[in-house]
């Protein structure tokens, strides 16, 4: 007797302790986005953004600007992920998201491969799957919202540094790693544009690697200042590199003697943009990443665009953005960060 | 006996309970939730614990532990990563990852029945040496380009149904090691040396064969829990798995083993772990994060140990009072 008497509190305990987890969660089951409207004006829908990790203040910036753009348009947004940044991590987060039946994922890739057959799954129940800041293999989203275009990122560091040293003088390169994809690309266009006449004064030196190690960035800067004595300036297209150079140039006394810039991030350069180190430096605003991310995603998931070359939609304070080769949308220009509007960026 | 019974089939329907109640307040919480699509996806989900808790149960049920079978579904990963990335058959690769999970267990086995060392202590340390040596098979990267049927048996279910491929492994293995525990001699053994290990010694079991062979069991599973999951996720990495053990470790204790051994059953268990995954599903699906569902899963699992607890006592209560000479207080 006594023994099912316990069993029975027991159970009972148990049930309370289960249902007080099961009504923890958030109920906004509520509302749905859209209705109405139509043609090429923008509308709201359901979109989860699923970046590579929660908790990473790139991310969280670039939901702040997809939840703005929800608000703008009355859809709904949410943003889930995993704590650590692996793919497969990131699987079980698309599959509830496909058993919600959001309308759009918005996802970062840790993987182009390994998320594909969990997409392919979610747009067979007719999620819609957009993809930014880091892309899946192309058929298995239908755009991809890229926060950095080559062409821009390449030009626009020869571009600043030219305007702080007056386009003449050596310079030189303080990239990644040798193989690096992307600085390789982006180096590649700085070289393009420094064959314009108007850089003919401006000669690039030397491309040394510090393979986004801080250290080796450091020692590569010191080197660079040893062996050109005439250095006037360093484009760093890495936020580890610049932030070493940045360091190397401040403890050698040669702050403002050598002009920096590259890419890197606000809460990284603060310090060294408000002493005087580096003048003005880029990066693509991950705020504007993930507003463009949530219109891209709506505008997919209410059928306005299918990710065919020239298609164009709606993307709210950022104007019309049309979609090209192989179904990619670029954000635009970088931005440019200094000491006027440094403190306004938080990442 | 009997009694023993009476109290461990209270516990797998106390179990049953609970997950009948998981179902109905989850499928009135979450919609999405009592899917066929949803329960299909769910359960794919647990595969790999499900694997690696087969073994576990029975090392923890002859009294020991093992700490380190994420660590060996890592490295088997990171050894199907690697060897496919290198062009060697998938066949073979899979046969070098199950014998790596063997042979990691059967070290594990020996350091601790031939040296007599704790096996908590053991474990902890194979743990991370296990986990360090995936990440020196494959460094620092991730293989995710294998065989088209390799990941569509992750993937996919059995053709018009919603099971998923590996949960027919699964059942298969649970079928293999429910009759080695509970219709073979080598279950009475484990039940035995669990129980009280020298009494087991002195009744003629070779405790420490038994145990190695234990410990190589619980390697190899977490090895197949390896290979399932690359395939599930097409994804071969090092750090794959990481942290599972206190899962695996929680299911077991939560469908009523004793950690002291010599209790328990592979039926509560296997009820346990669809405890827990209908649990965390229902809680993902409100979008609580994992983080957040892992407080539900510590309160169930801390309820149960004071639970068995109290079972305990009421049953040694109840077998002291049939001792007595009063016949008339029967348990029920």
């Amino acid at each position: 007797m006594l023994s099912r008497r316990m069993g029975t509190v027991v159970g009972l305990i148990l049930a309370l302790a289960l249902g007080v987890a099961a009504c923890g969660g958030d109920d906004d089951s509520a509302s749905s986005g859209g209705g109405g409207g139509g043609g090429e004006k923008a509308q709201g829908a359901n979109v989860a953004f699923l970046p590579k990790a929660i908790n990473n203040p790139y991310f969280d910036v670039a939901a702040k600007g997809g939840e703005a753009a929800a608000n703008q348009l009355g859809g709904e947004f949410k943003q889930v992920g995993p704590s650590e940044a692996s793919a497969p991590a990131q699987v079980p987060f698309i599959n509830t998201l496909t058993q919600q039946r959001v309308d759009a994922i918005a996802v970062s890739a840790n993987d182009p491969n390994a998320l594909v057959p969990a997409l392919d799954r979610a747009s067979k129940s007719g999620v819609k799957i957009v993809t930014y800041d880091s892309d899946v293999a192309p058929e298995a989203r239908t755009v991809f919202v890229n926060q950095a275009d080559s062409e821009q990122i390449g030009r626009i560091e020869v571009q600043i540094l030219g305007e702080q040293i007056d386009k003449k003088g050596e310079i030189a390169i303080l990239s990644a790693a040798s193989t690096a994809t992307n600085q390789n690309a982006w180096i590649k266009f700085m070289k393009d544009e420094l064959g314009k006449p108007e850089y003919k004064d401006m000669k690039l030196v030397k491309v040394a690697y510090g393979n986004d190690d801080d250290q080796k960035s450091f020692q590569e800067t010191l080197g660079l200042l040893q062996a050109y004595p005439n250095l006037k300036g360093i484009i760093s297209p890495t936020t580890v590199g610049i932030a070493a150079a940045a360091r190397a140039l401040d403890s050698e006394g040669m702050s403002g003697k050598v002009k920096l810039t590259g890419l890197g991030t606000p809460n990284q350069m603060r310090k060294f943009v408000k002493n005087g180190t580096v003048e003005e430096f880029a990066l693509w605003d991950p705020e504007k990443l993930g507003y463009l991310a949530y219109y891209a995603a709506a505008a997919v998931a209410n059928d306005q665009i299918s990710g065919k070359p020239g298609e164009s939609f709606d993307a709210g304070k950022l104007g019309k953005k049309t979609v090209e080769e192989d179904g990619v949308v670029v954000l635009g220009p970088p931005t440019r960060f200094n000491k006027d509007n440094i403190d306004d960026f938080n990442f | 006996m009997k009694l023993r019974w009476s109290v461990l089939l209270q516990w797998e329907a106390l179990l049953v309970a609970l997950l009948v109640a998981t179902f109905v307040i989850g499928s009135s919480v979450a919609e999405a939730f009592l899917t066929g699509e949803n329960l299909s996806l769910a359960s794919a989900d647990l595969m790999e614990k499900a694997i690696m808790a087969l073994g576990l149960t029975l090392v923890i049920l002859a009294g020991e532990i093992d700490l380190s079978v994420a660590s060996v579904l890592g490295l088997s990963s990171a050894i199907v990563g690697a060897t496919v990335d290198a062009g060697v058959p998938l066949s073979l690769a899979i046969g070098i990852a199950l014998l790596a999970g063997a042979l990691a267990g059967l070290f594990n086995g020996l350091l601790v029945a031939k040296l007599g060392l704790p096996s908590l202590v053991v474990t902890l340390g194979t743990l991370a040496l296990y986990r360090g040596l995936a990440f020196v098979v494959l460094g620092d990267r991730a293989v995710s380009e294998f065989p088209q049927g390799f990941t569509d048996f992750g993937f996919n279910n059995v053709p018009g149904t919603l099971i998923p491929w590996p949960a027919i492994l699964f059942a298969i293995l649970a079928l293999a090691t429910f009759l080695v525990l509970h219709r073979s001699w080598i279950g009475r053994e484990v039940y035995a040396i669990g129980n009280n290990e020298e009494a087991a010694r002195f009744s003629g079991i070779d405790v420490d064969r038994v145990k190695v062979g234990l410990f190589v069991a619980s390697g190899t599973l977490a090895a197949v829990a390896g290979v399932v999951f690359t395939a599930r996720f097409a994804s071969a990495r090092p750090d794959n798995g990481l942290g599972f053990e206190l899962d695996v470790i929680s299911a077991v204790l939560l469908g009523g083993v004793s950690i002291f051994g010599g209790r328990g059953t592979l039926v509560g268990v296997v009820l346990a772990l669809f405890l827990i995954g209908a649990l965390r599903n229902v809680l993902a699906l409100e979008d609580v994060a994992a983080e957040k569902q892992s407080i539900a899963i510590g309160t169930l699992l801390i309820v149960s140990v004071i639970a068995t607890n109290a079972l305990r006592g009421v049953q040694e209560r109840a077998a002291r009072r049939r001792s007595a000479p009063s016949p008339a207080d029967q348990p029920t």
